[in-house]
């Protein structure tokens, strides 16, 4: 019964045997993981199969690539096939070339006698390999380099931004009692209602208007007066008690210093949070720098993967490596601050 | 204060980069290699021409498609583009007559489809075609091999290559008999060739015919047999464009009614692992019409530097230049002379290749003359968009083909209507 | 290592440290002329500077732009047209039949949208619910499984719709599965309703990692003592999950919903890399229409994109302060 509370409630005491609760915790953990991590994988081993493969139904779990043999008398590699025979046994045999269904073959240790056998009847010897030139290719002739410099400009320079002005903005709305000032919050929060997608034409018209077309700053300026930003700091504030400033001030500090000196300190774990959030969104932004940014020296990871999309075709092949890579640094975010993320946001986020 | 004004200075010093003098942008969008070929002779013209520095902007076509029209609009953009929504943005093509040093071998060699880009009545040069583009099937001559099925031979119509089609598919168990790209003009050759007429008397829209309701018909009872791949069409809703090629070159469909620009695709995803040929487009009660089309670079009206954008566009479309193009993107050529003296070397060791070229050339004979007036037509998009978004409503489920005539209508009318608001 | 950090840190932050010294001095003055208004309005200006014009204005030209026809792009260049593009909007015989009135699709996107959010955020609050529940217990590696079920979070939305689309296509994984149980390989992506329901679960599984850190915050905030006392009196774990969790969990349950509520009417990169709005129209939310209508069709039309803008973000700010209200009540005297 009180195993049954804990769960309930809050949390079980250690050792003892295994009670039902304990098979559903760890069921569900296990459970989260496979489902947490198990589509990024895929999405990992897709990335290294060939365009061919991609296209494969029932597709396989690993890349495959068909192995080949050097058969005399050839001057490329042949690939190589099992193929069933008439009375049921099996051989390898490496393809010349391929007339309708008709495939016309050779013994690799036997390059002289020619077979033939219809293609129904073969089977390709495949390995575990990767298509490497997946990642290869677009990073050599994308100027891929510049696309990640571009990427990183844009999300330290705007995290920077958000943090600096929200964490102002934020201190205004917590410590000063102005005529106004519930007016201002929920001005700010009112517009966490309209998402950027529905309202691109008039932002496109004001940073038209503004002159920062095709430009990094086009990027970064509409992104960094987050509502979310302000309204997180701000909570986080209230919650600093009021005596400490009105201290400083008896020592004569100046509000700039005691919004610089005392209350940005003591949020700290409150900002940490929105800068990592902030990495991540800008880092992951995609429509609207590919609406505000049409030169390619200026081009984001993001928008640079998406030239693999054309008229007529995706090349999907490009597409899944990209993503791998623009993943990457995300991954690594996860990899070295996961403590630091999930035990900020639990304890700073709301209060 | 001072926030603002560093704010401004900064915005100031970073805003859009002035064009040099010498400079040209191209924004373009691949489907393939093209991308790649154009840069290179790209470079070969800036080794001449030292004094221009032709800048390529590399793209996804979503950005011309819905990025550029804003700049337009505001005046702005590069100063060429590869663009394929050619009628409607007439109003910002640079009119390139007066900086060419030869007009006259561009209404040779391109005048029959300068209408497809220019204003009505209007006697602009604003560019070229890079490609031209035709309507067409593809079929797996291996997969129809392997079951027995004789492919089906000219003069056969959508229900014979249907038919053929639905055997291979049950012989050789695969999930679909065949598939079109869903796209409403890959479907407007097909209707045409059934009767379907889309241009009124006076050029406006006219109501939705017998003629596409006869092959839209046809499709939908296609769809519910399990005939046609049902993906494509029935899993997007508005116009999204969705491809088939996919399983065509992954096998899972004997039949794939596309087009031209898929050749160079096929080529090299197939490799060798079956033979494929062009079809030409299957015939309907009014004839076999596939329908034209094609990506063109055109010269902006917003730009500093026309002279250089008509020297970068003389070189483009010299004669050459267009052939060498053709030749490595297995596009087909616009170039009246290039056609006209043939001879193209396609640069592919594929022997499926050239004979598909030549199919597709000897089938843009056979458009009708509905489809040929489609391309500049200043309404066709507004049909198109229509037909996809209707039409696949049906095929799964939600409407009647009877309830999605007059709503297609209504669609139809609202774009004009709004175009018309002044 | 913790002094490399540190160094690095110090390093970084100097400049800053010695700008916030160098700026005192004027902000001085100035505190000194206008007084503690003046400070407010400083601390204020850059946020509010930007947001004006980012996002103020361009919402204020929507406004604009939902009274205006045509197809120009240019608000300049565009008709005024008042009601119209609302009464088009609006007209219908029948709401609950989607296909009587004039702009079908926007009813069909609107009722999809109601129906996700139901869905969504029902899913969103028990999944969130349960996982923050077991990770409040002492198990071992707690602080791997909460970052495990935060990964999603951190993927942007277009990845994550790809992801699942090449796990739900025909040649996708999850068929892989099926055809090695020996089942009939499905397109899942092409049925009304395992579409619908991956468009809820994928965005589910996208976002529920934000949402289980929000409630586990709450659940180790409340009072451990609380539970030993109903412990000590035998209080059945139902009365005591309902009596005591859920109460003292109810601001945090309050911001997940209306945060969960807000987005899942927001839906739109995920769902739409996702299904495309199919099949047929059954995933076709509003923020796509708007997006398909204004933006991305070849004949777009800005103005009727920007009144459904206007429609969607009226109906969002009634929900949430009804949905204030209600938990405010709800919660009593909690705060």
């Amino acid at each position: 019964m009180s195993a049954v509370t804990s769960f309930l409630t809050r949390r079980r005491g250690q050792g003892r045997r295994w009670h039902w609760t304990d098979v559903v915790t760890w069921a569900w953990l296990a459970a989260g993981v496979v489902l947490m991590f198990g589509p990024a994988l895929w999405l990992v081993a897709s990335s290294f199969k060939g365009p061919a493969q991609l296209a494969e139904f029932p597709p396989t779990l690993l890349p495959y690539v068909q192995q080949t043999a050097q058969v005399e008398g050839h001057d490329e590699p042949l690939p190589l096939y099992t193929v069933t025979r008439e009375d049921g046994t099996e051989v390898v045999l490496a393809e010349i070339r391929r007339i309708g269904t008709n495939s016309q073959m050779v013994d690799p240790a036997n390059p002289e006698e020619r077979i033939n056998v219809n293609i129904a009847d073969r089977e390709p010897v495949r390995e575990v390999g990767f298509a490497t030139e997946n990642y290869v290719a677009p990073l050599v002739a994308n100027n891929f380099l510049r696309f990640l410099w571009n990427s990183v400009f844009v999300t330290a320079v705007a995290t920077a931004i958000t943090l600096l002005t929200n964490s102002m903005a934020a201190f205004a709305l917590s410590k000063y009692d102005f005529r106004g000032r519930n007016a201002v919050m929920l001005l700010i929060v009112a517009t966490l209602m309209v998402p950027l997608s529905v309202i691109l034409v008039p932002l496109y018209a004001v940073v038209n208007a503004t002159g920062l077309l095709d430009s990094l700053w086009g990027v970064i300026l509409p992104t960094v007066a987050t509502p979310t930003g302000v309204f997180l700091l701000r909570q986080y504030m209230l919650t600093i008690p009021d005596e400490l400033l009105e201290a400083a001030r008896m020592d004569h500090a100046s509000e700039w210093q005691i919004y610089w000196r005392i209350v940005l300190p003591l949020t700290a774990p409150a900002l940490a949070v929105l800068a990592i959030f902030s990495v991540v969104w800008r880092w992951n932004d995609f429509l609207w720098p590919l609406i505000v940014l049409s030169r390619r020296e200026l081009y984001t990871l993001q928008v640079g993967l998406n030239t693999y999309a054309g008229e007529l075709n995706v090349q999907w092949h490009y597409i899944l490596a990209m993503t791998v890579v623009t993943m990457i640094p995300v991954v690594l975010i996860f990899v070295f601050l996961q403590r630091f993320i999930t035990a900020g946001i639990a304890g700073a986020g709301i209060k | 204060m001072t926030i603002r004004t560093a704010t401004a200075a900064i915005a100031l010093a970073l805003a859009a980069a002035p064009a040099f003098a010498g400079e040209v942008r191209i924004m373009w969008y691949s489907d393939g290699v093209e991308g790649e070929v154009i840069q290179d002779l790209l470079s070969r013209f800036e080794a001449e021409n030292p004094e221009i520095d032709v800048i390529l902007d590399n793209v996804a076509y979503q950005v011309i498609q819905e990025q550029l029209p804003i700049q337009l609009a505001s005046g702005q953009g590069p100063d060429i583009a590869r663009v394929t929504n050619l009628k409607e943005q007439a109003q910002h093509w640079l009119d390139l007559r007066p900086y060419l040093s030869d007009p006259a071998y561009w209404e040779t060699n391109f005048g029959d489809r300068l209408d497809w880009m220019r204003e009505e009545g209007s006697d602009a040069i604003p560019g070229f075609l890079t490609q031209l583009t035709l309507t067409g099937g593809f079929a797996n001559a291996t997969l129809f091999e392997q079951a027995g099925v004789a492919i089906p031979g000219e003069g056969a119509t959508w229900d014979d290559w249907i038919e053929a089609s639905r055997q291979v598919m049950d012989s050789q168990q695969l999930p679909a008999a065949f598939a079109v790209d869903r796209s409403g003009h890959r479907i407007s050759g097909p209707a045409v060739s059934y009767g379907a007429n889309y241009i009124g008397e006076d050029g406006n829209p006219a109501p939705i015919d017998d003629g596409t309701m006869a092959f839209a018909g046809k499709l939908v009872d296609w769809t519910s047999q399990g005939l046609m791949l049902p993906e494509v069409w029935v899993s997007a809703a508005g116009t999204t464009y969705r491809a088939a090629a996919d399983d065509f070159i992954n096998a899972q469909i004997p039949f794939y009614y596309s087009g031209s620009w898929q050749v160079a695709n096929l080529s090299t995803k197939i490799g060798d692992a079956f033979d494929w040929v062009a079809v030409g487009t299957p015939c309907g009660d009014a004839g076999c019409s596939g329908l034209a089309g094609g990506a063109a670079l055109v010269a902006i009206k917003y730009t500093q530097n026309p002279e250089e954008v008509a020297k970068v566009m003389e070189y483009l479309a010299s004669e050459p230049v267009v052939r060498e193009f053709s030749e490595r993107t297995l596009f087909l050529p616009a170039h009246a002379g290039v056609v006209a003296a043939g001879g193209l070397q396609f640069q592919s060791e594929d022997p499926n290749v050239q004979p598909a070229l030549e199919k597709f050339v000897q089938a843009s004979t056979e458009t009708l003359p509905a489809s040929d007036a489609l391309p500049a037509w200043r309404w066709a998009n507004a049909y198109y968009g229509a037909l996809v978004t209707r039409i696949s409503q049906v095929m799964a489920g939600e409407l009647t083909l009877e309830e999605a005539r007059p709503l297609m209508d209504q669609d139809i009318a609202d774009q004009v209507a709004a175009a018309q608001q002044q | 290592m913790t002094s490399l950090g540190h160094w690095a840190g110090v390093l970084v932050t100097a400049p800053l440290v010695l700008l916030a010294r160098a700026v005192d001095p004027l902000l001085r003055a100035w505190q000194r002329w206008t007084g503690i208004g003046g400070m407010a309005a400083f601390f204020l200006l850059p946020n509010l500077l930007i947001f004006g014009v980012f996002v103020l204005i361009p919402i204020v030209l929507n406004l604009a732009y939902s009274m205006t026809g045509g197809t120009e792009i240019l608000l300049a260049q565009r008709p005024y047209v008042g009601g119209e593009q609302y009464a088009r909007l609006l007209e219908c015989q029948d709401y609950s039949r989607p296909l009587t009135c004039r702009e079908d699709q926007f009813w069909t996107a609107a009722r999809n949208t109601g129906l996700f959010v139901l869905f969504q955020v029902s899913l969103m609050v028990a999944v969130s619910l349960v996982t923050a529940l077991i990770l409040n217990r002492e198990i071992k590696g707690r602080g791997f499984f909460r970052a495990v079920f935060f990964f999603p979070v951190l993927l942007s939305p277009v990845v994550v719709g790809l992801i699942w689309r090449w796990i739900l296509q025909r040649e996708g994984l999850l068929n892989l599965l099926v055809v090695n149980l020996g089942l009939e390989p499905q397109v899942w992506l092409n049925d009304r309703v395992t579409a619908f329901a991956a468009a809820v679960g994928v965005s589910t599984w996208a976002h529920m990692g934000f949402y289980t850190l929000i409630l586990l915050a709450g659940l180790q905030a409340i009072p451990r003592d609380l539970y030993e006392a109903a412990e000590m009196d035998g209080t059945p774990p139902a009365r005591v999950f309902r009596r005591i969790t859920l109460p003292l969990l109810g601001p945090n349950l309050a911001v997940v919903l209306v945060l969960a509520l807000i987005r899942g009417v927001q839906i739109f990169d995920e769902a739409y890399v996702l299904t495309g709005g199919g099949p047929g129209t059954s995933t076709l939310f509003l923020t796509q229409y708007i997006y398909e209508v204004g933006f991305a069709s070849l004949l777009r039309n800005p103005g009727l994109a920007a009144a459904a803008s206007m429609l969607m973000a009226g109906v969002l700010v009634v929900l949430t302060l009804v949905q204030l209200r209600l938990s405010r009540s709800s919660a009593g005297g909690q705060r």
